[in-house]
């Protein structure tokens, strides 16, 4: 039996940083909507949820293999997706949450909970973006201009779940609003800027924060959904420092790699 | 994977256009809550490797069929009225699709 692979060490200066942070969300992200293949409420959203998953993977795809191209050393998109320990993923922590199998203490279990995380970072990856389509790098630039029609379509997607959930019935709206309380307090660190923002790549996340709060603000509106009170905590995915469940979905992501190094199929 | 206690969506007949210029063409059904949706998950269902540039739904229960038992009643009096088809004269070369 081959060796198990080695984890792959990198040069993380804050361009590579910046560029993995943005990839490890939409990468993070597709892995935990993938869960839900062959099991979506009915067949069409099951289809539904997993284009958007491979959306999401997509843009993953060309984000890593930008990351590498910036980081240098030669690896791949595949490295740089399945050898990677935890500390060195920098996606936001809310993508990491359970989504279709939660647990008391922490997000997912409900449809609910996919839809309106789905929303929320639909309307963060949209105006990051908007704003990337600007940016000095080209090759960015191009990746965001392609991802900036998939996305417009996942926030309409998801934005007309929240409502029907949000505004549908007694029972919908209880568990809509269940789902936003635990979701909210991971939307802190989609604001809150380190050193990596500064980089010159492109938006600061201070800077997404108004067009956020607009769109997210006119569909709970229609969505009769109250936004919940401002708190304190803020999540630490984008610097490495993850919760307890990242390391369970990376072992199921990574395990064949890790396994059969270089394997094909 | 529908709970068989709880009401189905309705169905939606679903029509796609393969590209400008050519004729909407029935593809399927499916179910959805209402008909802004319907298009979303036709979109998804239908439309996955690039089979089209425009959509329409229609519920299903809209739309009013002829009875097959009809059937000879309504289409095989045609049937030796060939001077109804455009065969008697020449057709010029640039006209295609007659």
């Amino acid at each position: 039996m081959a060796a198990t692979a080695e984890s792959i060490r990198l040069n993380l200066t804050p361009p590579v940083r910046y560029v993995l942070r943005i990839a490890d969300t939409c990468l993070i992200h597709a892995q935990r909507l993938a869960e839900w293949c062959g099991h979506g409420p009915v067949l069409e959203e099951d289809i539904a949820l997993t284009n958007m998953a491979l959306d999401l993977l997509g843009q993953a795809r060309s984000l890593l293999t930008h990351a590498a191209a910036l980081e240098g050393s030669g690896c791949d998109e595949d490295q740089l997706a399945f050898l990677r320990d935890e500390r060195d993923f920098f996606n936001l922590t809310l993508v990491e949450q359970p989504l279709r199998r939660g647990s008391a203490q922490a997000p997912g279990g409900d449809f609910a909970d996919t839809v309106l995380r789905n929303f929320l970072l639909a309307v963060w990856l949209k105006a990051l973006w908007a704003g990337l389509v600007g940016s000095n790098d080209a090759t960015l630039a191009a990746i965001a201009a392609k991802a900036l029609k998939e996305t417009r379509y996942h926030v309409e997607h998801a934005g007309d779940w929240v409502v029907r959930l949000g505004d549908g019935t007694d029972e919908s709206a209880a568990r809509m609003h269940a789902a936003l309380q635990r979701a909210w307090r991971y939307t802190n660190e989609m604001f809150t800027d380190d050193a990596v923002d500064a980089c010159g790549l492109g938006p600061a996340r201070s800077s997404l924060r108004s067009a956020w709060d607009a769109e997210v603000g006119a569909v709970f509106t229609d969505a009769q959904l109250g936004r919940p009170a401002h708190t304190p905590f803020l999540s630490t995915g984008a610097q490495g420092q993850h919760s307890e469940h990242l390391g369970f979905l990376l072992a199921e992501m990574q395990v064949l790699q890790r396994q059969h190094p270089g394997g094909r199929w | 994977m529908n709970d068989d206690s709880r009401p189905e969506w309705p169905l939606w007949e679903v029509f796609v256009r393969p590209q400008a210029g050519l004729d909407h063409k029935h593809c399927g059904s499916l179910h959805a809550a209402d008909s802004k949706m319907a298009v979303q998950l036709a979109r998804e269902v239908y439309t996955r490797r690039q089979e089209g540039c425009s959509l329409w739904v229609v519920k299903s229960s809209e739309i009013t069929a002829s009875d097959p038992a009809d059937k000879g009643m309504l289409f095989d009096p045609m049937e030796d009225k060939v001077y109804r088809h455009p065969t008697f004269y020449e057709l010029p070369e640039s006209v295609n699709h007659m």
